[in-house]
């Protein structure tokens, strides 16, 4: 894997796990007891030029971090104004009684120096004020503009050494922007950073385009486009800006993901009034059907391992969730609540599956495992639809409209996420309307 | 004429089977959050290919089937059709916004060859037919409301040349 906009070195561990962590965050419990947290300014080395001291990275840094940990609702960022030791000594050495007399519980310290050839070291400290101790420590290289990453990667780090589990602020949302009046909207490709900056878009807007999905192994996304009125799956490199058809379908194809090992496009074929599920090998081309049956197949989604793949079907009269060996045989349905279900999804971690159900006129988001028990709703609105998993499965991104008056107006799509647990729910700001998102894997390819 | 009256039987017996394949399905759908028969009966929206010819039909909510009205239209539209025979169309096939986007993408090819089927079988050529499927893209009324979304299940008959 290559991601040639970002150079970073991730440099050597400072006395990385010496002592056992007394801290640690509970991370099935949501937000009920977020750990208090002080993340203090960085320390900025004099030494640096002009032009680099104006970025004032060494408060947007700690910003950036503190951020994504509020946004994760397992920390709670206690106020700067509050800290008694400044970035410098507290990055040496805290003090941890001054630490500690403002109930934190942890600390993040920083410092900012110059590398050659106009690169800099950003390195931070965890520590624990309880024990007194430091937990982990990491510098990292890089060109200063690429700041922001260095801060996901750095909350990552603090996320996985407090929670045991991977982090995933260092990732990205493909999403599709809105524009316009309902019965005509203009749609968009658009990526950004899982905290909304940087928003790219990647098409015109010249033609209709739906549910884009990122590759879990490169820079590449599969989505539809109505591209001369010929509604078909494409993929596009969003770093070339190359574009392929998916296929030579002789109708309209849909609902496409990628398998987890990137090599095949997952998706469903309209043809004559019915819908089924083909994969396509991009190397190869070569196709193959998964499913043959009368009634509506789509929405397909892999487990994992490659091995499952989960999809949504009518074919018991009406809309619910099944899942099939990747041959396409040993084809169970494991939906059985009332209501319709759609959009299923597998967790990255693989044992919850992800959707959303209609039930009494209300749309809910909820996870249930593999197997169909367990179902458990986690919100619930006028209209929401198609959940996407953060690449670690504790966060589901999705998109939510609200109803819109006679006129049309108000209604329209918003993104947003919530935790696993069912609590922390939030909008991502988006510049425009938003629909359709999906997560992509964490960039640094863990 | 035993041969014939066979014929007859199996025809008659391939039709129950395919009317109760009907109310299974109508049996099964009334039992979940959707409703039986709720497709718009009005005119408002409707638009005409030609003088009394109707460019829609509307369908029941996460339905795919034609109602009598449908078939009248449909009828209205062969008719024209074959009178016009250079014409070719493309039938839009829409879901209301109260389903999730792939599955409506699929009602919406479903509901477009359902008419397709209609007029090919009263006599109009398949290959000056196509369907394209806009889900729920392409709403023809934007309000959230009961009549909207009954105005919005729809296949659209429209002229390609």
């Amino acid at each position: 894997m290559k991601y040639k906009i970002f150079t970073i070195l991730v440099l050597f561990f400072i006395l990385s796990t010496k002592s056992f962590a007394l801290v640690s965050v509970d991370i099935t419990r949501g937000n009920l007891d977020p750990l208090p947290t002080a993340i203090s300014d960085f320390y900025l080395d004099s030494k640096l030029a002009d032009n680099i001291k104006n970025l004032k990275l060494e408060s947007k840094i700690p910003e950036l971090i503190q951020n994504n940990l509020s946004r994760s609702g397992l920390f709670f960022a206690l106020e700067k104004k509050s800290f008694i030791q400044r970035p410098e000594p507290a990055h040496n050495k805290p003090r941890f009684e001054d630490w500690a007399f403002i109930k934190t519980q942890v600390l993040v310290t920083g410092k900012i120096s110059l590398e050659k050839e106009g690169r800099l070291r950003v390195e931070f400290k965890l520590w624990d004020v309880v024990s007194a101790t430091e937990l982990s420590a990491l510098a990292f290289y890089t060109t200063p503009d690429n700041w922001r990453r260095v801060s996901h990667m750095i909350s990552d780090k603090i996320y996985e050494r407090l929670t045991g589990e991977k982090g995933y602020f260092d990732s990205r949302i493909i999403y599709v922007s809105e524009t316009g009046p309902k019965v005509d909207k203009k749609k968009r490709l658009a990526v950004m950073d899982q905290d909304g900056y940087g928003v790219k878009y990647l098409t015109l807007g010249n033609e209709l385009v739906l549910t884009p999905r990122f590759s879990p192994t490169s820079q590449q996304v599969t989505y539809m486009s109505y591209f001369k009125n010929l509604p078909r799956v494409y993929l596009l490199n969003i770093e070339t800006g190359i574009q392929d058809l998916v296929g030579d379908f002789p109708g309209m194809t849909f609902a496409p993901r990628f398998s987890p090992d990137g090599k095949k496009i997952i998706m469903s074929f309209a043809q004559e009034g019915n819908s089924d599920i083909y994969t396509m090998d991009i190397k190869t081309r070569v196709v193959e059907k998964l499913t043959d049956h009368p009634s509506i197949d789509t929405s397909p989604s892999y487990s994992p391992d490659g091995s499952y793949i989960t999809f949504n079907s009518d074919r018991s009269g009406f809309q619910q969730i099944y899942t099939m060996k990747s041959d396409g045989t040993n084809v169970k349905r494991i939906s059985f609540g009332e209501g319709l279900y759609g959009t299923p999804v597998w967790s990255p971690r693989g044992d919850l599956i992800a959707f959303t159900k209609l039930y009494r006129n209300k749309f809910y988001i909820g996870v249930m495992r593999s197997d169909g028990s367990g179902e458990r709703l986690l919100t619930e609105n006028y209209y929401q639809e198609a959940p996407s998993w953060a690449p670690n499965g504790r966060v589901l991104v999705f998109y939510r409209e609200t109803a819109s008056d006679s006129s049309g107006r108000g209604g329209g799509a918003k993104l947003w996420s919530i935790d696993l647990t069912g609590y922390n729910e939030r909008l991502i700001q988006t510049p425009t309307d938003a629909s359709d998102p999906s997560w992509s894997g964490l960039l640094s390819g863990k | 004429m035993l041969f014939k009256n066979l014929n007859k039987v199996a025809l008659a017996l391939a039709m129950t089977l395919f009317l109760g394949a009907c109310a299974t399905q109508q049996a099964t759908t009334t039992t979940t959050t959707t409703k039986g028969d709720d497709a718009y009966t009005g005119t408002e929206t409707v638009k005409f290919l030609a003088d009394g010819v109707p460019d829609r039909v509307f369908f029941s909510t996460n339905k795919s089937e034609l109602t009598s009205a449908a078939t009248t239209t449909l009828g209205k539209q062969a008719t024209y059709l074959k009178a016009n025979p250079t014409l070719n169309v493309v039938l839009e096939g829409h879901a209301d916004e109260r389903g999730t986007r792939e599955y409506n993408l699929a009602l919406g090819e479903r509901r477009a060859t359902a008419a397709k089927n209609y007029l090919i079988s009263n006599g109009v050529a398949a290959n000056r037919i196509k369907v394209l499927s806009y889900g729920k893209e392409k709403p023809a009324n934007p309000a959230s409301n009961v009549l909207a979304w009954s105005q919005n299940r729809r296949t659209v008959t429209v002229k390609t040349n």
